[in-house]
């Protein structure tokens, strides 16, 4: 009997991928960000008041990944932004090829934002890199305070929560305060934001985080 | 549920592997997981199962090792395994502590017999 040594990761493949795209992205001053949660969390809303806000000639695209339809597509699409659906047809996470593959007729130095909207799921795309420069987990407050207790690596894994639906708080029993200590149990340090996004309560804070976060990327090109 | 993706990946590797040594059967395939990984190691048993059985493959084990997540303390130092998400130093009481391990999800090594 013969034991050899592997010592590698299992998505060695994906993550090399993931590694190529980020290189192109810094290569052209792209901020690519992945936008996970729970189904139904907000995240095509939260991309919706995103896109509103932005200018018109502010470069931005979307990739919206869903099992079946197009419908975040077409949501999306209405604010005459580049919008690509990226349907998994049964996988429950994107990888780093499925991204690479939707943008290979993107002429990246149009862009100076790509979005990516994961799908719905706080297990799997926790294990992909898509190459984005952060991940970005939504919660909102209809799904209790403890999930990212239930869902560590997904919390973990992301630098900013953003805590959704806070207009529905006088409804439910979700207590914010335990929602933060919990995220700060997984996330030592991490990022919270609170928005609504029917409100708009607290979109300004997230909008100063997003200008802020495409400053310093188009600076680290321009280093570069 | 991603643990058959992840499983078909194991199974790659054990493929790529086995064909670099001709005269060797791969008997045991040894992969790390982290408690912060977002994977479940029965699950992925099962899926090694299901996608290893009625192969030339069936015979290969499947060894789980698991790593708890540990932490180092910003304050005094102190290195400890994370129990019941508690980040927190458990000596003395510092919320930010600083990730040390415990998100892995890799190949570990591999046993091969003379066929």
């Amino acid at each position: 009997m013969t034991q050899i040594p592997l010592e590698r990761k299992v998505l060695n493949e994906n993550d090399r991928i993931a590694g190529e795209l980020r290189t192109r992205f810094a290569h052209h001053g792209i901020l690519c960000l992945n936008l996970v949660s729970s189904p139904g969390a907000g995240k095509t809303s939260l991309l919706e008041r995103t896109l509103e806000a932005f200018a018109p000639t502010q470069r931005v695209a979307v990739l919206t990944g869903d099992i079946q339809t197009d419908n975040d597509a077409v949501r999306l699409a209405r604010f005459g932004f580049p919008v690509r659906q990226i349907t998994t047809g049964g996988t429950c996470h994107l990888d780093a090829r499925m991204i690479e593959k939707a943008i290979a007729d993107w002429n990246l130095s149009d862009l100076d934002v790509l979005l990516i909207e994961n799908v719905g799921n706080l297990v799997c795309p926790s294990s992909y890199d898509l190459g984005e420069a952060a991940k970005i987990v939504v919660l909102s407050v209809t799904e209790g305070e403890d999930k990212p207790l239930k869902y560590p690596a997904m919390f973990f894994r992301s630098e900013l929560l953003i805590l959704n639906k806070i207009d529905l708080l006088p409804y439910v029993p979700f207590s914010i305060v335990t929602a933060r200590e919990n995220a700060q149990k997984v996330h030592p340090g991490m990022e919270i934001i609170e928005v609504s996004c029917s409100t708009g309560e607290g979109l300004p804070k997230w909008q100063a985080w997003l200008e802020n976060k495409i400053a310093s990327s188009a600076k680290t090109m321009a280093a570069t | 549920m991603h643990e058959f993706a992840i499983a078909s990946s194991v199974l790659d590797a054990v493929r790529t592997e086995a064909q670099l040594r001709p005269g060797m059967r791969v008997s045991k395939i040894g992969v790390r997981i982290g408690d912060l990984a977002g994977l479940d190691p029965d699950a992925l048993s099962f899926c090694f199962e299901a996608l290893t059985k009625e192969t030339d493959l069936e015979s290969v084990a499947l060894e789980i090792e698991r790593k708890p997540r540990r932490q180092r303390c910003s304050r005094c130092a102190n290195e400890f395994v994370v129990v019941n998400y508690e980040t927190s130093c458990p000596e003395c009481g510092e919320i930010l502590t600083i990730f040390l391990g415990g998100d892995e999800l890799e190949l570990a090594y591999l046993e091969l017999e003379d066929v």
